[in-house]
């Protein structure tokens, strides 16, 4: 539900810069979304095209990096990728981890047709 | 006709965080302190709420924004009865508070005389994570009957919180509930956060969670952000 919303946003964000860039024609999206951060990527690409009608967006790829949660263990620094089933450092078996990445979401750029 | 790249790198939500700054800002100004509490549907946020004014009303002058998915009063008219002022926010059927719907609800509110504002959320473990309200702390209010698993499903909420309230621990005797598994979630994802295990119902663990927030509460807003 909450990703229309988030869509009318992305929408919003690529039409301005677009517009900043003196675009004729929006040719793809490129989003970076973390797991953790709560945003279903199928949903947004089906909103994203309906809301795109009638504007320079129409008919563009929205195109979307997933990027994994992340942690490091605080007692040996060890890199590992949460599940669910892991409660603990599969190293060292400290349960005191923090979250290098996983919590993006941002526009990262925008591919644009321009006069030559 | 030629095809660029233009780089952009801008959060999403931008304009949300931007009135969550206004809002903050603004609750600054009135000295207000002021929590977001999420929690699942039927957890116990209105109960929290009510039990927190039985304990702080006479010490603390509180304020509370209640949010519903329906065109409903039932949680605001019990605040009121309890005698604090409270505004109903609907969000017409949506699953999440945002930004600007705080700061028309804040218009509704005493603000110069309060210095305490609770925020119940809508009842979802998942968006209002990602919504910030201008708040200066996020609570979550997880509850027994949801069992222990949680914070394992849920991470990205359970990462942010400055306080976990445990509810309903007047019903571990009847399900089960792993109380290490649930703190091991809870420590690898938000290591030393403040914790409460309460009962709305018996009055347990009530009292320490009440002076906790008071305490939040009278450092004000300097030491939140
Ligand atoms: N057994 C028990 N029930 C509780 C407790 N706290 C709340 N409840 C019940 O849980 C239900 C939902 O509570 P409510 O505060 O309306 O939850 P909300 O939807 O999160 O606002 C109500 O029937 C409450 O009486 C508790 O500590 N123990
Ligand atoms: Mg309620
Ligand atoms: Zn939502
Ligand atoms: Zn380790």
């Amino acid at each position: 539900m909450h990703e229309l919303a988030v869509t009318e946003d992305l929408l919003k964000t690529v039409l301005r810069h677009a517009a900043e860039a003196d675009a004729r024609r929006v040719r793809q999206v490129n989003l970076v979304v973390g797991d953790l951060a709560g945003f279903v990527g199928e949903s947004l690409e089906f909103y994203w095209q309906i809301l795109g009608e009638g504007t320079i967006c129409r008919g563009s790829k929205l195109q979307i990096e997933r990027i994994s949660a992340r942690f490091a263990c605080q007692a040996c620094q060890l890199e590992f990728v949460m599940d669910s089933e892991l409660a603990f450092c599969p190293q060292c078996g400290s349960h005191q981890a923090k979250l290098m990445a996983g919590n993006e979401f941002f526009l990262h750029s925008i591919d644009i047709d321009v006069d030559e | 006709m030629k095809e660029i790249r233009v780089p952009v790198v801008e959060r999403i939500l931008n304009a949300n965080d931007q009135v969550s700054e206004q809002n903050r800002g603004w609750l600054h100004k009135f000295g207000i302190f002021s929590i977001n509490l999420m929690a699942s549907p039927g957890a116990g946020k209105t109960s929290l709420i009510l039990q927190t004014i039985a304990r702080l009303s006479s010490r603390v002058s509180m304020g509370v924004i209640e949010g519903d998915t329906a065109r409903v009063t039932m949680d605001a008219d019990k605040v009121r009865q309890a005698g604090v002022p409270a505004v109903q926010v609907n969000t017409a059927g949506g699953c999440h508070l945002d930004a600007a719907l705080i700061a028309s609800a804040l218009s509704q509110l005493p603000l110069a005389e309060m210095h305490l504002l609770l925020v119940e959320n809508v009842g979802n473990l998942v968006c209002p994570a990602s919504f910030r309200l201008g708040t200066d702390i996020d609570v979550l209010i997880a509850s027994v009957p949801e069992g222990d698993d949680k914070p394992f499903k849920y991470p990205a909420i359970y990462r942010g919180l400055q306080a976990l309230i445990l509810n309903k621990i007047d019903l571990l005797p009847y399900v089960s509930f792993d109380m290490d598994n649930f703190r091991k979630g809870v420590e690898m994802l938000n290591p030393g956060v403040a914790f409460f295990p309460v009962s709305c119902r018996t009055g347990e663990g009530l009292d320490s969670w009440a002076d906790w927030l008071e305490s939040r509460t009278r450092q004000g807003t300097q030491s939140s952000d």
